[in-house]
């Protein structure tokens, strides 16, 4: 625990736990509020679903690592290539990047909790209860089958008449009002909690990045939901966006799909960027070089990436002019990134390295970024696109930029802040070994990929023939993937023996800046018994001791220090330098958030069964829950 | 960094800064954030009719007219009058006047169930359904979704409604007012934008 | 681990890599016989030696900026980390990209122009397989193309059902079959020979079996094959063939099938009437041989399931004359 050189005269520090601790056992499963809790919990179920997601695909590289295997027969193909799609961008990398936001936000601006406790709780029965219902698609055989962007007609009842697509079409519209809300949160939160002192200038670069990821959720996210959901009336009701024959359009579904799906993956890449950030200046043992550029270049990224979705669309046969446009502003996008990525250079080159593992999986994030981005821009020039597009060169391409430039850095922020959540070191040697498997297996199984590709080997196919000569190169594939996820075990597997028999970890192991690291590892429930009081970017570097502030006599500042914790509260500061402003009660555990969200899942399965009576239960339960909540604003 | 132990936290406690004026709530941004990604749907579905009235050779498609223009333009005037009531309800009770407060919400309320029900009505006499043609469906889709932003709002209404008159908004404490008033104004300034893309636009060709 | 030998470990690593991209086989793509895939290729080798460059410069970066600096205390540099940002992340990408857009508009341009002497093909994307006719020449086929060499192609791709994709990667880039409109490909063959094309956008169960062929010729061996795929198969010359074109109209075969100068004219399968021509059966599905195509007239299931051919229980003479009837038809 920090000390102290003044105690409070108050309650002793046990009355303070208690005050901020859940109900134990299975009630307090389900009503716990805290956003520590919230966060581990949305990290462990991301890994579940991505070592199911992961396994599939293994499963799929079993199938093609010869011609005309027969291990899967091709509807079991079709159904295992759409589910790890969808599990791994829907159920892992959006999730636990917004996990790692849930539980890193607060601490890092120097609060209690999220602005939003109930709603952040919310969020995760949502993810979880969607991915349920997602996954439940297997007990009835009718897996989604029509690919993770489910083109139309494909998914048309016409061409796809069982429940499959519906459990895709639902499942995506339910999950996205789980990270809407948590992009509604994460701004809320960094906008009125920062601590006292923390200027927009002072954010951790991490903090600029979920900024950025929160409002292009908010703006992305709808078209995506009005994508499946417009496809789910077509299918459910029979209305006719995407019919063709009665005045709808093909191509529509493919604009609103895009138009989120392009910023989906730069809302996965830009936290990426900031936790890489965080990391590479801590074992540079210097500051982020460039802050300004760096904030700059994930602002411009939020940006940009909303204005290049017909990049996707190369081969639709639209005219070459407006596919210029898209190709051109695609190029542009590569700036902001370039610029990021010297400024990790600058930032090393000024400093001394110490490869610790979180090290090593942000340089090995480096290697294989550097080779996603230039191949992004490759496809970006239209002509090559038309050769590539829909081929294994992009399969090479988006696991370069989705699983190197996302999961490395996900392993990264696992190694560096796990034994602050968890108060248990990892083992280094493990943690090495685990990524050298991983990079080398990663390389070995896509790199082949984009060779594939110019061998004319399309996407999604469930086999291929023995005369092609895409033999070799497949079996080099499947090995590499192997290897990849043997890599991932052993972090697993880490994770595991650190659990029980990890060292206790200080306060700050790494000899970090930021404010997450001056707490206890694990951090007590209220985080903070006094809130820091900040007057650099690198408040644990710069300011030494680092000053908390006591409670003023206000209401403004009465829940800065002992005081205002001991009352279950947290300050609300504002203006670009976070003034103190009021006091926010957080509310105790309920279960409501879970009620609500299984009032919605309910809603949701109703649509699916077309049980009315099913569904309109599950609206009312909503209804209800939207009355509660207005009910209880502003509530003191 | 400091030589001894930079692996625990030494800290020291200090005054607090001093206060700034109240900005807005939490609540209020929460709002704020919920309509522009609100906003983006409806944005979404206009784009989506604009998108479908370009690739069609006649839109509305042949057999069907133009959407008729008088009941609606009636009760598009009443909606977006809906509106007055709840800033000047809004302004009274942050001078504290219960009054100003219950009653403007009342007549709000009253306006926007007057919109609504006029929906059902038109609803029940469209010489379209909703799955006929694609323009049906947008039809439908859009108003649907805005009418259904409507029954929120009504829903709203009534619970902010039952906090006026049990006493629970207070000058100083009225955060459910400004949410809701904020949410009212989105609702009205949407309609103005699906009124001119869907009801006034085919008759501009 | 010491700072070197994770630098060396990295390099070995990314070496092998490269080595393993250099020693692999033919490149279907960049072994261009066709107009556009000529243009591509070009654009590609320039893009390939800007990015091995690239990666190679700024790998270089990267694991010197990881390896150097004393233990404690950082090494002095001439390069501020401002001319890193500056030069690294913006002249030199903005230099780049400006050459990349600049090939971008010329190549786009030089290609799939309009062409007044362009031969016409219309393809439409079925599942699964391709519809292929020749608009003015009454030829009707089925997953190959004939084309000649030196004369501008133009190929509308349409769709009833489903987004398939034209993808013939030593001639061209790809076109989408999207229903609702008509898109059109454009290129001229360059040199004659057999070119393999697939579909490239997923159709549903047996989106991997829809391959096809384009075959282009000397314009003379062109024209010798377009009269005799528009002329009507001869009369059946044995018994045996005779009694599998007696079969073949009164099984269902005629219901999907169309065979030209007969009663069969079924509109749901492939156009048979150059049956015995074709490659492969099922587009793709198997080689064109008697022993396969009796166990595709049996049991397709088994060699495309989910495909639309049903499987039918034949008796062994019946099939034995389906198979003559249909190695007839030329």
């Amino acid at each position: 625990m920090a000390t102290t050189e003044v105690r409070p005269a108050a309650e002793e520090p046990e009355h303070l736990e208690e005050i901020w601790e859940d109900d134990p056992g299975v009630p307090g499963f389900f009503s716990t509020i805290d956003h520590k809790r919230i966060g581990k919990r949305y990290i462990y179920t991301c890994f579940v679903f991505f070592a199911v997601g992961g396994i599939m695909a293994l499963v799929m590289r079993l199938q093609l690592a010869g011609s005309e295997h027969t291990v899967l027969s091709p509807s079991a193909y079709n159904e295992l290539f759409t589910v790890h799609g969808t599990t791994m961008i829907f159920l892992f990398n959006t999730p636990v990047l917004a996990g790692f936001g849930n539980y890193l936000l607060p601490m890092m601006i120097g609060t209690r909790d999220m602005a939003f406790p109930r709603l952040n709780a919310f969020s995760y029965w949502i993810f979880v209860l969607a991915g349920i219902f997602f996954y439940s698609s297997f007990l009835v055989d009718s897996a989604p089958d029509g690919g993770w962007f489910a083109y139309t007609p494909l998914t048309d009842k016409a061409y796809s008449a069982g429940l499959n697509l519906d459990f895709w079409g639902l499942g995506v519209a339910f999950v996205g009002i789980s990270t809407t809300v948590g992009a509604v949160n994460f701004i809320v939160t960094t906008f009125k909690m920062r601590a006292p002192g923390m200027s927009l200038n002072r954010l951790p670069i991490y903090v600029w990045s979920m900024l950025v990821f929160s409002f292009m959720v908010i703006f992305a996210v709808p078209a995506v939901t009005l994508a499946a959901g417009l496809l789910e009336l077509d299918r459910l009701f029979g209305t006719a966006f995407f019919v063709p024959k009665a005045g709808g359009s093909t191509l529509l579904y493919q604009h609103l799909f895009w138009f989120w799906g392009h910023p989906e993956v730069y809302i996965l890449f830009v936290p990426a960027a900031g936790m890489i950030s965080m990391i590479i200046p801590v074992f540079s043992r210097r500051p982020l070089a460039g802050y300004l550029w760096v904030a700059a270049s994930l602002v411009a990224i939020g940006f940009i990436s909303f204005g290049v979705w017909v990049h996707h669309m190369f081969a639709t046969g639209m005219p070459a002019l407006a596919l210029s446009f898209f190709a051109a502003v695609s190029l542009i996008i590569a700036i902001p990134s370039g610029v990021q990525f010297f400024a990790w250079i600058a930032t090393m080159w000024h400093g001394t390295v110490r490869f610790t593992t979180p090290m090593l999986f942000a340089l090995g994030f480096l290697l294989v970024f550097l080779l996603g981005g230039i191949t992004g821009v490759m496809v970006a020039v239209l002509p090559f696109d038309w050769q590539a597009t829909d081929s294994y060169f992009i399969v090479a391409h988006l696991h370069y930029v989705l699983n190197g430039a996302v999961v490395f850095p996900i392993f990264a922020a696992l190694y560096f802040w796990l034994p602050k959540i968890t108060g248990r070191m990892l083992n280094e040697r493990l943690g090495h070994t685990s990524f050298w498997t991983m990079f080398i297996g990663f390389n070995l199984a896509f790199f082949p990929m984009h060779i594939l590709g110019f061998l004319g080997m399309p996407r999604r196919i469930y086999t291929y023939s023995s005369g092609l000569g895409w033999d070799a190169l497949n079996l080099v594939v499947t090995l590499g993937s192997f290897a990849f996820g043997l890599g991932v075990l052993l972090t697993i597997i880490n994770m595991a023996v650190s659990h029980f028999r990890g060292a206790r970890a200080p306060d700050n192991p790494w000899e970090a800046d930021t404010l997450e690291w001056a707490t206890s590892s694990p951090p007590p429930d209220y985080n903070f018994e006094a809130v820091p009081v900040v007057a650099s970017r690198h408040p644990l570097w710069d300011q030494q001791p680092l000053p908390v502030a006591d409670s003023g006599p206000d209401d403004a500042t009465r829940a800065f220090g002992p005081a205002g914790a001991h009352e279950h509260t947290t300050p609300i500061t504002g203006g670009l330098r976070a003034a103190p402003e009021t006091t926010m009660r957080i509310p105790e555990p309920t279960i409501l958030p879970f009620v609500f969200a299984a009032g919605l899942a309910v809603f949701v399965v109703g649509l699916l069964a077309q049980a009315l009576v099913v569904g309109v239960a599950g609206l009312a339960l909503g209804m209800v829950g939207l009355a509660w909540w207005v009910w209880r604003i502003g509530e003191h | 960094m400091t030589a001894t132990s930079p692996q625990t936290i030494q800290t020291v406690i200090v005054a607090p800064p001093s206060a700034r004026s109240r900005g807005r709530s939490v609540g209020w941004w929460g709002i704020v954030v919920v309509i522009a990604t609100e906003g983006t749907i409806f944005l979404g579905l206009l784009s989506t009719y604009f998108f479908l009235r370009a690739s069609s050779p006649r839109w509305p498609p042949a057999g069907v007219a133009a959407p008729e223009l008088p009941l609606i333009s009636v009760f598009t005037v009443v909606l977006l009058a809906s509106s007055l009531p709840i800033f000047w309800a809004e302004a009274g009770i942050a001078r504290g006047q219960q009054g100003r407060l219950r009653a403007g919400l009342l007549v709000s309320f009253l306006l926007g169930a007057a919109f609504l029900g006029n929906q059902i009505y038109e609803y029940n006499h469209l010489e379209f359904g909703w799955t006929d043609h694609a323009y049906a469906s947008i039809f439908w889709t859009t108003t649907g979704l805005h009418g259904l932003h409507v029954l929120g709002g009504l829903l709203i209404s009534l619970v902010v409604q039952a906090k006026a008159w049990s006493g629970k908004l207070s000058a100083e404490h009225h955060e459910s007012m400004q949410v809701f008033s904020l949410y009212w104004h989105f609702v009205d300034a949407v309609w103005i934008f699906v009124f001119s893309s869907l009801y006034l636009s085919p008759h501009l060709q | 681990m010491s700072r070197l030998r994770h630098a060396a470990a990295f390099a070995w690593v990314l070496a092998s890599v490269l080595a393993l991209a250099a020693c692999s086989g033919s490149t279907e793509a960049l072994d261009s016989h066709g107009s556009e895939s000529r243009h591509i290729a070009g654009l590609w080798w320039l893009m390939f030696g800007l990015a091995a460059a690239v990666y190679v410069v700024v790998a270089g970066f990267i694991v010197l900026a990881a390896v150097r600096g004393r233990r404690g205390k950082p090494a002095g540099s001439r390069i501020s980390p401002s001319m890193f940002i500056i030069v690294g992340g913006l002249v030199v990408p903005t230099l780049i990209l400006l050459v990349l857009a600049v090939v971008t508009v010329t190549t786009t341009n030089a290609l799939r122009k309009p062409s007044d002497d362009a031969l016409r093909i219309e393809v439409t994307g079925e599942r699964w397989w391709w519809d292929v006719r020749y608009p003015g020449r009454q030829i009707v086929t089925a997953n190959e193309l004939h084309v000649p060499v030196g004369q501008p192609i133009e190929i509308g791709l349409v769709s009833d059902n489903v987004i398939h994709s034209f993808w013939v990667p030593e001639l061209a880039g790809k076109v989408d079959t999207i229903p609702g409109q008509r898109n059109v490909l454009r290129f001229t063959a360059e040199k004659p020979g057999t070119y393999l094309g697939v579909c490239a956008e997923f159709c549903g169960i047996q989106h991997a079996h829809m391959g096809f062929r384009v075959i282009a010729q000397s314009p003379g061996a062109f024209e010798r094959w377009a009269t005799a795929a528009a002329t009507p198969p001869l009369q059946p010359d044995s018994e045996q063939t005779a009694q599998g074109q007696v079969l073949f109209q009164r099984l269902p075969c005629a219901g999907c099938h169309t065979v030209r100068g007969t009663e069969a004219r079924g509109k749901v399968g492939p156009d048979l009437t150059d049956f015995t021509t074709r490659a492969t059966i099922g587009a793709g599905a198997a080689e064109n041989t008697p022993k396969n195509l009796a166990r595709w007239i049996r049991e397709a299931q088994s060699i495309k399931p989910g495909s639309l051919m049903p499987d039918l229980t034949l008796s062994d003479d019946d099939v034995a004359a389906l198979v003559s009837y249909l190695q007839s038809l030329n």
